[in-house]
């Protein structure tokens, strides 16, 4: 039973993962996850504005109740399936983290200097979260998909429109991770 | 619509995205950074099974749930979308460690912060909407 405490190995999630993927195939879906946010602005009336959030956002519903799966499982997992072995990261990237001022996981999925508690109270880690969620939405629609999307589901089928995408994510994410960031985080 | 087998789905993929850290901020700084094989590895083995799967769907003519032909949306061949787009997702994707999927997978399980990450998400939604018709694909 510890398998299920511990951090799943990944090739066993690699595989699952690509399992929830063909079962929505088969289910005669596709697995995209940022689709989602485009219906849920066209539910808000927006389509009525702007003509990209002008359509039936019903017909995505079964796509809100996968999400909602999602997070039941994420709690789950969380406060059921949870180890003080968890997120045993390099011990590289820990040092290299400290001297940002971000802290070591200890078992944690979330660094508390950006998604702590007293984050409510600093006007920059709100610009932070909220700059870089504007970045992932306008990203992914521009994109026309995500990692589940693109990284996922359009390299399982051998689409090389998905695989620019892909290219572009990792640029991106590289050039946060390796100069931007430490601009923010730097003491 | 047959709810419980979406709900079922989608919970395999809450729990094995949380299990395997891939919601994880820190899995994706350690990828960023070259320091693990663990995401690669992830993405590498759904890749695959994904286009296994996809092979034998194909190659056996296999039908959906309802009997329907399974016929899987191409992407538009355009070009700048892809790496503008990508670019922009990939800034946002490692600086607060969450894509989509995993940004609601984590405020299920109670990071309530990622919540400002959400809203950020949708204004971005809502920027990309307005604008598109502007935009270079």
């Amino acid at each position: 039973m510890d398998i299920l405490f511990q951090t799943w190995p990944w090739y066993v999630s690699g595989f699952l993962i690509g399992i929830v993927m063909l079962t929505l195939i088969y289910f005669g879906k596709n697995f995209g996850m940022s689709t989602n946010l485009q219906s849920l602005c066209s539910m808000t009336g927006l389509g009525k504005r702007i003509a990209y959030f002008d359509f039936d956002w019903k017909a995505n519903r079964w796509n809100f109740v996968v999400v909602l799966g999602a997070m039941i499982g994420g709690f789950v997992a969380v406060h059921f399936m949870s180890d003080p072995s968890n997120v045993s990261i390099n011990p590289e990237t820990i040092a290299q983290l400290s001297q940002l001022g971000i802290d070591a996981p200890n078992g944690q999925l979330m660094p508390n200097a950006l998604f702590g508690d007293q984050i409510w109270q600093s006007s920059k880690s709100i610009l932070i979260l909220l700059g870089g969620g504007i970045l992932i939405g306008f990203g992914t629609r521009y994109a026309g998909g995500c990692t589940s999307g693109h990284a996922i589901s359009g390299l399982s089928n051998l689409q090389l429109p998905s695989l620019k995408a892909v290219i572009g994510f990792f640029i991106g994410g590289l050039i946060m991770a390796h100069f931007l960031l430490p601009l923010f985080f730097r003491s | 619509m047959n709810v419980l087998k979406y709900l079922l789905v989608g919970f395999l993929f809450g729990i094995v995205l949380t299990k395997s850290e891939a919601v994880s901020w820190y899995r994706i700084y350690e990828m960023f950074q070259f320091q693990s094989f663990h995401m690669y590895g992830i993405i590498g083995v759904a890749v695959t099974t994904g286009i296994i799967g996809i092979q034998i769907i194909k190659r056996n003519n296999i039908k959906d749930i309802k009997g329907l032909p399974i016929e899987i949306q191409e992407k538009p061949k355009d070009n700048a979308r892809y790496y503008i787009g990508g670019i922009s997702f990939g800034l946002g994707w490692a600086l607060v460690g969450s894509c989509p999927g995993p940004i609601f997978i984590l405020i299920g399980a109670g990071f309530f912060p990622v919540i400002i990450v959400l809203i950020g998400a949708l204004i971005g939604t809502v920027i990309y909407g307005a604008l598109k018709s502007k935009l270079p694909h």
